[in-house]
């Protein structure tokens, strides 16, 4: 099974960000950037479904020159080989995006494409789909299990108050959610083996943007907390307040 | 993280920052979530081991052709950075399995040894532990008493007493630093099943530091190991020396990750935590303390780093791994001390990790060269005269 896994690299949760001057990207410097931890899940699926039933795992980014540090996470984690698609930045139009990673994954003759069912930096939800539209495939997306035998595939998504069972054949585009899997840790021989797998560069065929970042504002300082009484006289109170005032009840 | 405060990051390979971020992401997940009750317990995690082995933590700077990482001396450094930031007790067991009984095996033994014990040691399937101290001589390895015979069938018969020994009651092998003759020349080491006859190990009881980490007692009476467990390339008090300059080097990093962990835990309680109506971050006293810390840290982290270039250049020196060891763990429990202050009553509780650092780098700052042997090493470096005796 040849699969192709599509990943991103975005900023570690744990990171303050800035607004760049301008107001419409962040500052890059000093900021930890890590592999979308959705594509984790979409990677781990990857490795387990050719070690099951073996094939090829290949990971394909787009970006700059430093998203090969994230394929080569996917590398050291057991991807066989990776594919970059050069920008010169970080463009934001998923369909601009989807476009050139459709050029590329139409001529690989990829059984399964996976990626995660969103970036945690742009919360678009929006890959899975435009490929699946761009590639002419079944696209299912949030995944949280995932079950392939043959030419056929049976998913699951967790929808609101329960779970929906899918089934569809291959090839297909298939967007990964949390609970899907445990992703593993790249090994330390892992990240060594990385370096030498193969990695490919080529210029990526952008579509044309239709949605650009007007403004980025970072969200309002939060107020601090703040103790409304002691005991259980405080309770009436309390209750109030979160009613009336922070409308969480 | 907020300990970086030079870049440090920025001097670092995309390699060695992957290695590290593995390695932190592994004790974020499995080690934190459970180090303050096995500490309360008393109990090493064995569970860990193999978890440990699969990431490839053992032995990491030894060739890939024996089944081990290939890295270089900076990324084996991080790795026992973030190992230590969990606890000195999971650093320990990698520093024990991976620099003192990998590397002898690698440094002294024959190619077969080689073959047969790094790959199984690699992957966790053979522990080890290593025998170098004695009840009574610590400091003055060269005094040890015990004994390797030479038998008239080429076999050895190893009679004596070990303390105070990482993974004793772990491991499945020995490295036994024994005299085979009555000076220190004679001392040679053996790889010794610790299922041989006469080979005993005893947990040491009432630690109260590195209480999640294995130390035993190890007796060896009559104790007969063949010819092929002897490491042919050992001679002398250099051997064991040449392993624990190496153990040194690791446990340099080791302490700065100790010191990292009390640091962020301090820093993050002193903004969070109100007194006198403001965080206890905002006086002066507490900010003291926060700077002399993340100075102390930076500079350690410095001196490790440079050291780890050296190293990884080959032109590092023993008397350079002395000041490394000597003054990081110094620092780290300085800082582990302060932060345990500046958490107040919180920081009695294992709930914080600051007094488990603190209990357990008082037990760092004695093993693997005493801080005052190291004052003397360092000493002696400088003035050409020797203070020991």
């Amino acid at each position: 099974m040849k699969i192709a896994v599509c990943i991103k690299r975005v900023p570690d949760t744990e990171t303050r960000i800035t607004i760049a001057p301008g107001g419409q990207s962040i500052v890059e410097t000093g900021v930890k950037f890590i592999l979308n931890p959705y594509d984790e899940f979409a990677v781990e699926a990857a490795l387990q479904l050719k070690q099951a039933q073996g094939g090829e795992v290949v990971a394909i980014s787009l970006g700059p020159d430093v998203v090969q540090e994230t394929l080569r996470t996917a590398l050291a984690m057991g991807a066989d080989r990776a594919v970059q698609l050069k920008t010169d930045g970080n463009p934001y139009d998923t369909i601009a995006v989807a476009s050139a990673l459709a050029a590329e994954l139409q001529s690989g003759g990829y059984d399964l494409i996976l990626l995660g069912k969103m970036a945690i930096d742009d919360y678009n939800h929006a890959m899975a789909p435009a490929l699946g539209e761009l590639l002419g495939l079944p696209a299912v997306s949030a995944v949280s299990k995932l079950t392939i035998d043959g030419g056929k595939a049976t998913a699951e998504r967790e929808v609101e108050g329960g779970v929906e069972v899918v089934t569809f054949a291959l090839p297909a585009v298939v967007s990964t959610d949390k609970g899907l899997n445990k992703p593993r840790l790249p090994t330390l021989p892992g990240i060594m083996a990385a370096k030498k797998k193969p990695m490919e560069s080529k210029a990526a065929a952008l579509g044309a943007a239709q949605v650009t970042v007007r403004t980025l504002t970072p969200p309002p300082e939060r107020p601090a907390g703040r103790i409304v009484g002691e005991g259980a006289a405080a309770v009436p109170e309390l209750v109030r307040l979160l009613q009336t005032e922070a409308k969480v009840l | 993280m907020s300990t970086d405060f030079f870049n440090i990051e920025g001097a670092l390979s995309e390699e060695e920052r992957a290695v590290r971020d593995s390695v932190r992401r592994f004790v974020d997940d499995r080690v934190l979530p459970i180090i303050g009750h096995c500490y309360v317990e008393g109990r090493f995690p064995r569970e860990l081991i193999p978890e440990m082995a699969a990431l490839g933590l053992f032995g990491a700077n030894l060739p890939e052709e024996y089944g081990c990482a290939g890295l270089n001396n900076v990324s084996y450094g991080l790795i026992m950075q973030e190992l230590e930031r969990g606890d000195s007790g999971i650093r320990s067991f990698a520093s024990v399995q991976g620099a003192l009984v990998m590397y002898p095996v690698y440094a002294f033994g024959s190619e077969a040894q080689k073959r047969h014990y790094l790959p199984k040691m690699a992957s966790g399937e053979i522990i080890g532990c290593f025998g170098l101290t004695e009840p009574d001589y610590g400091s003055n390895p060269s005094g040890m008493i015990t004994t390797a015979r030479e038998q008239g069938d080429g076999s050895y018969l190893l009679n004596g007493a070990k303390m105070w020994i990482t993974n004793g009651s772990t491991a499945h092998a020995a490295i036994i630093w024994a005299k085979t003759g009555t000076d220190d020349t004679s001392i040679r080491g053996f790889i010794v099943p610790t299922d041989t006859k006469g080979f005993s190990a005893k947990d040491q009881k009432g630690k109260l530091s590195l209480r999640a980490s294995d130390t035993s007692e190890l007796v060896l009476q009559d104790v007969c190991v063949p010819k092929t467990a002897l490491l042919p390339g050992t001679g002398g008090l250099k051997s064991p020396l040449m392993c624990l300059t190496q153990a040194r080097y690791g446990i340099s990093w080791g302490a700065i990750g100790a010191a990292m962990a009390c640091y962020e835990e301090a820093l993050a309680y002193s903004k969070n935590r109100v007194m006198f109506d403001r965080p206890i971050g905002g006086f002066q006293l507490q900010q003291l303390r926060l700077a002399d810390m993340i100075t102390e840290i930076v500079k350690a982290q410095l001196l490790s780093l440079h050291l780890g270039r050296l190293k990884d250049a080959g032109t590092f020196t023993p008397q350079q791994v002395s000041m490394a060891k000597r003054n990081n763990v110094d620092i780290a429990t300085n800082i582990a001390r302060e932060a345990r202050r500046l958490l107040g009553a919180n920081g009695i509780l294992a709930e914080y990790s600051a007094m488990r650092h603190m209990e357990n780098l008082e037990s760092v700052y004695t093993y693997e060269g005493t801080h005052d042997i190291h004052t003397l090493i360092l000493g002696q470096a400088v003035t050409g005269l020797n203070a020991f005796n």
